[in-house]
């Protein structure tokens, strides 16, 4: 194989470099190198988030939006910055159209309770996969018990894959709004958002996007998407916890109501007349996390230090080895395989369960993410309790890949 | 902490092996466990004559150490009062989650599950089927069993 030519089509991923920027990374669990392999459920941080928020810990911390004195000014300019870096960084027309919230769970809440309760009726129906996390099914199961709308799921194959088609013979004159997955996160599939997008806006059927899973792999542009709202977390793309992000359309944001009353969200507030604030703020009721916006910031600002197109290939490179380490294990069935996938990998072993699959390995310092993974729908249509999932990031290794198949081996051998 | 502590023979062995699998029809009581954390899923049907626990079955789907306890838990509390079964449920309780738990040489080989008491994550695996057991024994009455 002519190396020179491979260079020219990717330079080489250097993983040994990012991951020294990753501290955790080189901790020791029960005697053993960490091999962290659970990344779909929380990635890692690196130290350009760790010291950006441990600075803003040290020196410029005050409530926002408020003080005229310094600190209270830095703290609005640093958490203002990250709303810009966040705008920029998914391709949002305005910075009015990044909502912090907790996370990609209450972002999908904020879009039931403002946007879907007010409008549906009896007869409307909401349209889902079933492929969904938890969070992108229970939140429009509550507002359809609250409006009298119906929920209406498209399925998915036996590779775990969503057919356009499918979904598009349920898009009625009914459907108000398709809400579905980016990336899977139990399964990895890439679902094919664009045209999905593209088919809901034709027929006036607004739409909203989990990206939970997708904006840690995959380039992110709500544009080119044609999405209306997009949801995503901070933990899961390098940032902190108890931060994500809610993208929305302008224009529906702004015919939408508050979700959540209290400060900042208001401009006057008398016994007799409220009225609210401009967005983003109307959606950002009391002191949000703001060190953690400041952290998620500096995730933006890492990504865009890195090599993307590099790191992705890198991805997909520990993919297809994981994918052939693991196959090569008897009784071993990868549960998900979409010809489109994230790097992750669900999987069973026959005769070993996934929880003791996981103490085993984490015995050999592997973490992985074993149990239904807030899909259980996805669960009980392959009749399995639970997998095992290993989800790899950027850092990981083909090493730790191979520690993980001798490690599932060696479980194997004890159990059966 | 040797994972050879958490994976003992006994337990690997009741894992392949488990004993009273299966479901007694009818029964004089019965519970479904359910561990939404992992999904396991652990049926019991019970015979109960003159207060005791004269006969008792499980069913179910779990993971090696809620497998195997449970087919530990019914060896061990065959034959046991109502009274005497709960009794039990007091010291395994102990045994799971008390580092400091004197070796207790009535629990036999209950006491292979002591090495779930490292594995916080897992303490529930263990204790699934004897939640499930004081369920079956409080309600006396029997309910629905469904085995899928």
């Amino acid at each position: 194989m002519n190396s020179n030519a491979l260079r020219e089509v990717h330079a080489p991923f250097d993983f040994t470099a990012v991951r020294r920027q990753f501290p955790i990374l080189s901790r020791e669990i029960r005697g053993k190198p960490l091999a962290y392999l659970d990344n779909g459920a929380s990635a890692q941080r690196p130290l350009a988030v760790i010291e950006a928020v441990d600075a803003y810990e040290r020196r410029h911390h005050a409530n926002i939006h408020r003080g005229v004195h310094t600190l209270s000014q830095e703290a609005t300019g640093l958490f203002e910055r990250a709303r810009d870096r966040l705008a920029a960084f998914i391709g949002a027309r305005s910075r009015n159209e990044i909502i912090f919230v907790r996370g990609t769970t209450e972002g999908i809440n904020l879009v039931a309770q403002s946007w879907a309760r007010p409008l549906l009726h009896p007869g409307d129906e909401v349209l889902i996969t079933h492929l969904e996390h938890h969070a992108n099914i229970v939140p429009w199961q509550m507002v359809c018990e609250q409006t009298g709308a119906t929920l209406v799921v498209a399925p998915m194959d036996e590779h775990g894959e969503v057919h356009a088609e499918a979904v598009e013979a349920l898009m009625t004159p009914r459907t108000r709004l398709f809400a579905c997955a980016h990336v899977s996160n139990a399964l990895g599939t890439v679902l094919p958002v664009r045209r999905l997008m593209a088919s809901a806006r034709e027929r006036g059927i607004v739409t909203l996007l989990d990206g939970a899973q997708a904006v840690p792999h995959l380039s992110v542009d709500v544009q080119s998407l044609g999405c209306d709202f997009y949801a995503f977390s901070g933990h899961k793309m390098f940032g902190p916890t108890g931060i994500g992000v809610l993208y929305g359309r302008e224009a529906l944001l702004e015919r939408m109501p508050p979700w959540q009353g209290g400060g900042d969200m208001i401009l006057t507030v008398s016994f007799e007349k409220t009225t609210y604030n401009a967005l983003p703020h109307k959606f950002e009721a009391g002191t949000p996390n703001i060190s953690g916006a400041v952290g998620l910031g500096a995730a933006v600002d890492f990504f865009a230090s890195l090599d993307l197109p590099a790191a992705h290939a890198h991805e997909e490179a520990l993919l297809a080895h994981a994918h052939r380490v693991l196959g090569d294990i008897p009784q071993l069935r990868v549960i998900g395989t979409a010809a489109h996938k994230v790097s992750l990998v669900s999987f069973i072993v026959t005769g070993v369960h996934p929880h003791d699959l996981g103490t085993i390995l984490d015995a050999d310092g592997i973490a992985i993410r074993t149990g239904h993974h807030c899909a259980m729908p996805v669960m009980e249509y392959f009749r399995v309790p639970a997998t095992a999932r290993a989800s790899f990031a950027f850092y990981n290794t083909f090493e730790e890949i191979d520690r993980l198949a001798a490690s599932v081996r060696h479980a194997r051998q004890l159990f059966v | 902490m040797e994972l050879a502590d958490l994976y003992r023979d006994v337990i690997l062995d009741h894992n392949r092996q488990p004993r009273n699998f299966g479901t007694l029809v009818p029964a004089d009581a019965s519970a479904r466990g359910f561990n939404p954390l992992c999904g396991d899923r652990l049926d019991l049907s019970l015979r109960i004559a003159d207060d005791r626990i004269t006969d008792i079955r499980f069913d179910g789907q779990g993971c090696a150490i809620s497998t195997a306890s449970a087919s530990l838990m019914t060896e061990a509390v065959k034959g046991r009062s109502r009274a005497d079964a709960l009794a039990l449920f007091a010291r395994v309780h102990r045994l799971l989650t008390d580092d400091d738990a004197a070796p207790d040489e009535s629990l036999g080989k209950l006491a292979a599950l002591s090495g779930v008491r490292e594995y916080p994550a897992r303490v529930k695996c263990a204790s699934l089927c004897w939640h499930t057991l004081v369920a079956a024994l409080k309600s006396g009455e029997p309910l629905a069993v469904s085995t899928e």
